[in-house]
């Protein structure tokens, strides 16, 4: 009796591992700007969200997009654009750069899942390629300079986005209400999909699943936060570049995933602070952080892969 | 010397000539990955930087020991190839049984590490590598004037081509091959060392981006970005002609070049997103690829 008692407590901690890992991250984060530079714990937030979309479409669907900077970047480019030029409050800028990825999120992702597994990836390479040369071309991103001192403005006409404080807030709720949505959306019906179509997409179909459906909601979804984490980024820093569009970002966001690791509701988040902590500490040695980031991707490929969250949960043997 | 709508014979064929030697790399580079990938099952990310190796080779081996362009054009390959060789027996074995992306992630590592270190020592800007002197110079044909260098690239890259399609398609070796990439275990069964013929198959198909690479030098300078963004462009010819057939990769590779030199005469601000466009229009037509077959 009471070893099944015992076990069943065990179930509860195990039932509960995500909501308590939730919480612990919560508090960390809302203690963290008396102990750290906010515009960090922004830069760290904003890309943790993008990564965490990323993985919605890694570690869930089983698709590896290779062009994910394309939403991030687009999205930082129109928010960027809507704020300064068009003088749209902050909500409306970041709505209307998080519409822009979400329309290209429907092409590119229309267009890509024709093809299945490494063609996949190529294709969205190939046309977060394309996009980059138009963010080259077009001038209203005005090229290498870029969008510069983008208003921040105030949200809903109230609070002053120019204040630190205000604008580290409203970034951590953007990030909170995304990566909540995120794991609403991994736990519905139509994400036990997903992971059936990751699993064994042949048997998904011949269960009556309309599979490529399923992966264009999803692809459409992951490019829509990866917007969202695009337009607030561009308001944090008030700076479009086109250093968001270009490939090396889409590598970037791939290895903070593969860090913090692919399918965990909690890695990509700390793959992402940990990749950028790490920069942080490596502007100093230039060209170089391109060499560190390609060992580390061996060394993740070859002896990591479950990643930093997958390893800690294979430890505790629960859920995160 | 003659004018077609309104622009020069010379500015059309010149750019034509362009678009056939792109298309030379283009070819050399998307069959070099159909090959591995046929084996292997990775897409090889770091073919770009492998390109760039042997573009770098050939530099050293002028700057240091003296050998140019004939020598460079035999040794760059072998040496490029025995480090794809070494490549492949450290890292790449062990990922044969795993999904296809960790093969993709990890080449996409190591063109960062060869990338990045090589624009640490030398910087973005390109290093210039002179044409050899038995081709300098050129011919005029009357209509435009060709560049005996740029000929020699566009002949020998087909030529290299048709003797590898050739290898595989019509010779014992390459049924071997054929083979392999269809059911390795029933060959392995036949006493054939498999994945002895997958090490050297690496060890070929980046031997091939090397020499592609020895040959770009003379026309593009040297320079450690010079793979980075041609092995995205690559990938958009893969995607359209489909990894299924040598012949497709030839082919497809030196169309493509000859259409992107097409839109830098007629309309020079896509002549960047041409192969992108047909690509995304490829896909809406033939999914599978324009030589493919459908999975």
């Amino acid at each position: 009796m009471q070893r099944i008692a015992e076990a069943g407590k065990e179930t509860a901690v195990r039932e509960h591992s995500e909501a308590i890992a939730f919480v612990a991250m919560v508090c960390v984060l809302i203690i963290a700007p008396f102990f750290a530079y906010p515009v960090f714990l922004m830069k760290a937030l904003c890309f943790a969200l993008f990564a965490c979309a990323f993985n919605l479409l890694i570690g869930y669907v089983g698709l590896l997009s290779f062009g994910h900077a394309l939403f991030f970047g687009w999205a930082s480019y129109i928010t960027a654009h809507a704020a300064k030029v068009w003088g749209f409050p902050p909500e409306l800028a970041i709505l209307s750069g998080t519409a822009a990825a979400a329309g290209l999120g429907a092409i590119v992702g229309a267009l890509a899942i024709r093809r299945q597994g490494i063609y996949f990836a190529m294709i969205t390479l190939a046309l977060a390629q394309m996009m980059y040369f138009f963010a080259v071309q077009a001038p209203f991103t005005h090229g290498e300079d870029g969008i510069q001192a983008v208003p921040r403005g105030k949200l809903f006409g109230l609070i002053d986005l120019a204040n630190q404080t205000n604008m580290y807030v409203t970034v951590l709720v953007i990030f909170l209400g995304c990566f909540l949505l995120i794991y609403r959306i991994i736990n519905s019906p139509f994400g036990e999909v997903l992971k059936a179509i990751r699993e064994n997409e042949a048997r998904a179909i011949s269960l009556g699943y309309r599979t490529e459906r399923f992966k264009l909601v999803a692809f459409v979804l992951s490019a829509t936060f990866a917007g969202v984490a695009g337009a607030t980024k561009a308001l944090v820093f008030q700076l479009a570049s086109l250093t968001d569009v270009d490939w090396p970002m889409s590598g970037e966001v791939i290895l903070m995933t593969l860090v913090g690791g692919l399918g965990t509701l909690f890695g990509p988040v700390a793959g992402a602070f940990f990749m950028v902590t790490l920069e942080n500490y490596l502007t100093t040695i230039g060209q170089w952080v391109f060499v560190v980031q390609g060992l580390i991707f061996v060394v993740c490929v070859l002896l990591f892969r479950r990643g930093i969250v997958g390893e800690l949960a294979q430890l505790l043997r629960v859920k995160l | 010397m003659f004018e077609l709508l309104g622009i020069s014979s010379q500015a059309l064929f010149g750019q034509l000539l362009i678009g056939l030697i792109n298309g030379s790399f283009y070819a050399l580079l998307s069959l070099g990955l159909a090959v591995i990938f046929g084996m292997l099952n990775i897409i090889n990310f770091s073919h770009g930087a492998q390109y760039m190796l042997g573009a770098f080779t050939a530099y050293f081996l002028l700057l240091y020991a003296g050998l140019g362009y004939w020598w460079a054009i035999i040794i760059a390959p072998i040496v490029v190839g025995i480090t794809g060789i070494i490549v492949e027996r450290l890292f790449l074995q062990w990922l044969y049984k795993l999904d296809h992306l960790y093969g993709l992630l990890l080449t996409f590592g190591l063109a960062l590490i060869f990338e990045g270190t090589f624009r640490n020592f030398f910087g973005s800007s390109g290093l210039p590598y002179s044409v050899p002197p038995t081709l300098q110079g050129g011919q005029n044909l009357g209509f435009m004037f060709l560049p005996n260098y740029r000929a020699w690239v566009v002949a020998f890259s087909l030529a290299v081509c048709l003797t590898t399609w050739f290898v595989i398609e019509r010779t014992k070796l390459g049924s071997y091959l054929r083979a392999a990439t269809e059911n390795p275990t029933l060959v392995r069964a036949f006493g054939i060392n498999v994945p002895r013929m997958i090490t050297l198959t690496y060890g070929f198909g980046v031997a091939l981006a090397a020499l592609a690479g020895v040959m770009a030098a003379p026309i593009y300078n040297v320079s450690p970005q010079m793979g980075a963004n041609l092995i995205i462009v690559v990938f958009a010819v893969v995607v359209i002609g489909g990894m299924g057939s040598i012949m497709g990769a030839i082919v497809t590779g030196f169309g493509l070049g000859i259409i992107e030199g097409l839109t830098k005469v007629f309309f020079p601000e896509a002549s960047n997103t041409v192969i992108f466009i047909i690509m995304a229009i490829v896909l809406l037509i033939r999914p599978a690829g324009l030589f493919g077959r459908s999975a």
